[in-house]
């Protein structure tokens, strides 16, 4: 399986996604954001960061980049994409996600670990975690509440494009344990192919037993495991 | 409200940047600023005018690098 991590001006958490690409055998190309041809890839990731510092709204900037296009085809075409927190938020900018990434609701940045429920596991990043369905990740946002009228909640409810809802350590899916407002207690949503996931909470940082865990591991182990 | 013309605005810069390469190839400059919708009880069209300045000038703006223009409705 062949990767690419695009980075922007302000990405930050690119590193981290190629040592987790590599640890799991993913072959990874890093590719800046003014090249105008993807590598060849099967999964293309959007990481975290603040790129272009965030001007004018998240993500905004980063959507109009040379690259895009051809992240536009790639996902287009079926290609696997994954954007992972502002990541995430570049690809609501593009238009490739439903809904909107608003502040979040008290205002204040957001940096610690909180649970997760994996809501669906009938995609290629989620089959893995068939056998723990209660996870822990980090998240570290400004604007991760996600919102969604209430037509798109219920189409994303029924059609199963919601893969993570955060949740206490049981799995008690409530707003006691929603950190940012978020509609639904939405942490990731898929597109209707399901070969694009954008998700506020960081995989890439829980991929190591001794330093924070594996729980993250099982989105790499799965997407190697599509291909 | 805007940062004053000799004032440097990076997110005003990179908003034009950006435009010019989504093909907006006649955008000469851009300025980035802020919007207040204010209500205020008084008829008086001068007097209303005056205490928005005055809120301008005491809260909304810092001066040193800030512009304001105030319209009435």
């Amino acid at each position: 399986m062949k990767s690419s991590v695009i980075i922007f001006p302000g990405s930050n958490c690119d590193r981290d996604v190629a040592v987790a690409l590599e640890k799991f055998q993913i072959k990874n190309e890093m590719v800046w954001h003014n090249e105008s041809n993807l590598p060849k890839s099967d999964l293309v990731i959007l990481p975290g960061g603040f790129s272009y510092g965030d001007y004018l709204r998240t993500g905004c900037i980063a959507s109009k980049s040379k690259i895009i296009k051809d992240v536009l085809k790639h996902a287009n075409k079926g290609g696997l994409v994954l954007g992972i927190c502002n990541g995430f938020q570049i690809l609501i900018e593009t238009g490739l996600l439903p809904g909107v990434l608003l502040r979040n609701e008290k205002l204040r940045f957001l940096s610690k670990n909180i649970y997760l429920k994996v809501v669906n596991i009938n995609n290629k990043f989620c089959v893995n975690y068939n056998k723990k369905n209660v996870i822990k990740l980090p998240i570290a946002h400004n604007e991760g509440n996600y919102f969604a009228n209430d037509d798109l909640l219920k189409k994303l409810e029924d059609k199963n494009l919601i893969t993570f809802k955060y949740c206490s350590e049981k799995g008690d899916i409530n707003k006691t344990y929603n950190p940012n407002g978020s509609s639904n207690n939405i942490a990731g949503i898929l597109n209707d192919q399901k070969n694009i996931l954008g998700m506020m909470p960081h995989p890439e940082r829980v991929i190591d037993p001794i330093l924070s865990g594996e729980d993250g591991s099982i989105i790499f182990e799965s997407l190697r495991k599509s291909h | 409200m805007t940062l004053k013309k000799d004032v440097l605005d990076p997110q005003g810069k990179v908003v034009g940047q950006t435009l010019k390469n989504m093909g907006y190839e006649n955008i000469i400059n851009v300025r980035q600023g802020k919007y207040f919708d204010i209500e205020i009880d008084e008829t008086d069209k001068e007097k209303a005018k005056k205490i928005a300045e005055e809120i301008c000038k005491k809260l909304l703006t810092n001066i040193v690098i800030e512009d304001y223009s105030i319209s009435l409705k």
